[in-house]
């Protein structure tokens, strides 16, 4: 018999309100665990997938579309633009690094990029087996696709027009997987990359013309996609990622793309921070509920205490009268609160966490977007000890008056 | 075993209440007469340790009650008294064991299952040691009442009005019981009621006015 043992036993006498104060508080704090571990896993994946890319450069339209297509490969194009075009921008100065993306094809709604190898070491990629595309129609995958869709090294597949799935097939040509790329918890682990030319190829159905090979004084490979001409009228890709080489970059480059008719730039981070702020209301709003509810969780343990306290003014003075001290009542009813707060706290982690572990074994779009529920943040313990504290915090008020129970009075009756 | 000499208490500055000089010995039982109001519940508080603001002075054990700080008082209303009120008053959360186990817990001392059981089984709740205390008849909750006020084997046994509420046949039995388990445990019982019935059961009288 100690402490313990008599506040579970009070829990235990009253489960219905025990159950409620629990639940309530398990509810609110289930709400903030899902929004920490959704909300900090996002954007931990966000920064991670738009480290190193400056700017993106892109036919213009929607700014959002075009980081959303490019870095995060979710939304559709935003259309082509001359590789030309792209070619003169990469050229500048102020460019240390340009990687042309070529988008429009799928298998299995996983996306076939043609890229260059530069694309693969922005994410510093590497192979967990075969080797990197080098030839046209070769393919390396992420490790996602090579898990879900089944393919492996040495398989043939057609790719589907489009980005969804249920697109015409390019049956003429099949892309060859040569590798499989390790895990890396980013972009690239949903994605299938072969170079641009693949995606060209795939594309002319039936014209097959080697231009550069006819012998050309004039010929001067371009940057992003080596094997044709730099001045080349005709080839187009989807986008090009850009790193600066120097601060100078952010201020002069986007004007400078900008100032071009047909191509706009936008920024990652620019572009990132403004999607939080519009996802940002709906995080505050779900976030106040969660307080609101923890907050009437608080009240209602304070009221449950308040009242059972006084049922139980004669236990407290018999207990009085068999020898309890003051701060034993005291502590007794402290631990009351506290427990309560702790179970429900507990319960509400997990809860949350199981929550994030269904919606990811459920939802598809959560587990190609890397969110687990099996990732604990320290601010967890921020939780915990805050609802602890929550607990006292409503105990301390009928824990004083256990204390201050005027022993005589109450066991003379009346 | 007990002294009383002076002593007076007062709930409000006008009206204070005179108590005679008392004195009990070891293993004397004593009743304490009086009508409603005549100060016998404030006489056994006071002598309990469970009122503390008085002048004069009470000696318990040999020990002046209002030179002990609370909590040394506290501990030695748990180790050296035993209560019994008129109304039960157990704790409903807890089965009738941990009732019990309780008086040991907050008295300090160590909880002993073979004291319990052997308490229990000598008031006749041997099989009830499981029971939940609501499940008992007002008979059986007193019996555990007494139970608790003896398991610790205190000196002194205070029991205020402890039969008034019950017919003759039970008033009988209840106090046979306490001068019973009182001898037993070789503790002083002291009685505070207004239950004429009890005055043919000790002779040892106090009368209060």
């Amino acid at each position: 018999m100690n402490l313990f043992s008599l506040v579970w036993n009070y829990l235990k006498a009253r489960p219905l309100n025990t159950a409620i104060n629990i639940v309530l508080l398990s509810l609110g704090i289930a709400v903030i665990t899902i929004l920490l571990l959704f909300n900090t896993q996002l954007e931990k994946k966000i920064t991670e997938n738009a480290r190193g890319i400056d700017l993106v450069v892109g036919a213009k339209g929607s700014p959002l579309q075009l980081i959303l297509c490019n870095i995060f490969h979710m939304d559709f194009p935003t259309g082509n633009i001359k590789l030309a075009e792209a070619e003169k921008i990469s050229r500048n100065r102020l460019v240390k690094k340009a990687i042309p993306l070529a988008l429009g094809d799928s298998y299995q709604t996983y996306r076939i990029i043609g890229t260059s190898s530069a694309y693969a070491d922005l994410y510093k990629a590497e192979l967990a087996q075969g080797e990197w595309w080098s030839r046209v129609f070769d393919v390396t995958i992420g490790a996602n696709v090579a898990e879900l869709s089944g393919l492996k090294i040495g398989d043939k597949f057609a790719s589907a027009h489009g980005l969804v799935s249920g697109g015409h097939d390019h049956d003429d040509h099949q892309y060859v997987v040569v590798g499989v790329i390790k895990k890396n918890n980013t972009v690239l682990d949903n994605l299938i990359l072969c170079n641009v030319e693949s995606v060209w190829q795939m594309h002319e159905e039936g014209e097959h013309e080697e231009q550069h090979h006819e012998i050309d004084s004039s010929f001067v490979p371009s940057r992003l996609v080596p094997s044709v001409a730099a001045n080349d009228s005709t080839k187009e890709i989807t986008s090009m990622l850009i790193q600066y080489r120097s601060p100078m970059g952010a201020i002069q480059l986007p004007r400078f793309v900008n100032s071009q008719s047909s191509l706009q730039a936008a920024s990652p981070a620019f572009e990132t921070a403004r999607l939080f702020s519009i996802l940002g209301v709906g995080v505050d709003i779900l976030m106040a509920f969660a307080y609101v509810l923890i907050i009437i969780s608080g009240l209602s343990i304070f009221i449950a205490l308040y009242n059972s306290l006084k049922e139980r003014r004669y236990d407290m003075a018999i207990m009085r009268s068999m020898g309890a001290t003051r701060s034993k009542l005291f502590i007794s009813i402290l631990l009351e609160g506290g427990a309560l707060t702790l179970f429900g706290s507990i319960i509400g982690l997990l809860m949350g966490h199981g929550v994030l572990v269904l919606l990811s074994v459920m939802v598809d779009e959560t587990q190609k977007a890397g969110i687990s529920g099996f990732v604990f943040y320290p601010q967890e313990w921020v939780i915990l000890g805050g609802s602890l504290m929550l607990g006292l915090l409503c105990s301390i008020i009928p824990a004083v008056q256990a204390y201050r129970v005027d022993i005589s009075k109450i066991l003379s009756g009346n | 075993m007990i002294q009383i000499s002076s002593l007076s208490f007062s709930y409000a500055p006008q009206s204070t209440l005179r108590f005679p000089d008392v004195e009990v010995k070891k293993g004397e039982n004593i009743l304490l007469l009086g009508e409603s109001g005549s100060g016998k519940t404030t006489l056994l508080h006071l002598m309990g340790g469970l009122l503390r603001q008085y002048s004069g002075s009470v000696k318990v054990d040999e020990t002046e009650l209002s030179m002990l700080s609370e909590s040394s008082l506290d501990k030695f209303r748990g180790q050296k008294i035993g209560f019994i009120f008129q109304k039960n008053h157990l704790i409903n959360a807890l089965s009738v064991e941990k009732n019990l186990a309780m008086a040991s817990y907050l008295a300090g001392l160590p909880v002993s299952t073979e004291r319990i059981e052997h308490v229990l089984e000598s008031l006749g709740l041997a099989e009830k040691r499981k029971s939940k205390v609501t499940e008992l008849s007002q008979g059986q909750a007193q019996r555990v009442a007494i139970a608790r006020a003896v398991l610790n084997k205190p000196s002194i046994i205070f029991a205020d009005e402890p039969t008034s509420a019950l017919d003759d046949k039970n008033c009988n039995k209840v106090i046979d019981l306490l001068l019973n388990v009182a001898s037993q445990n070789q503790s002083t019982l002291i009685v505070a009621t207004h239950d004429q019935r009890l005055r043919d059961k000790i002779s040892n009288q106090l009368k209060l006015q």
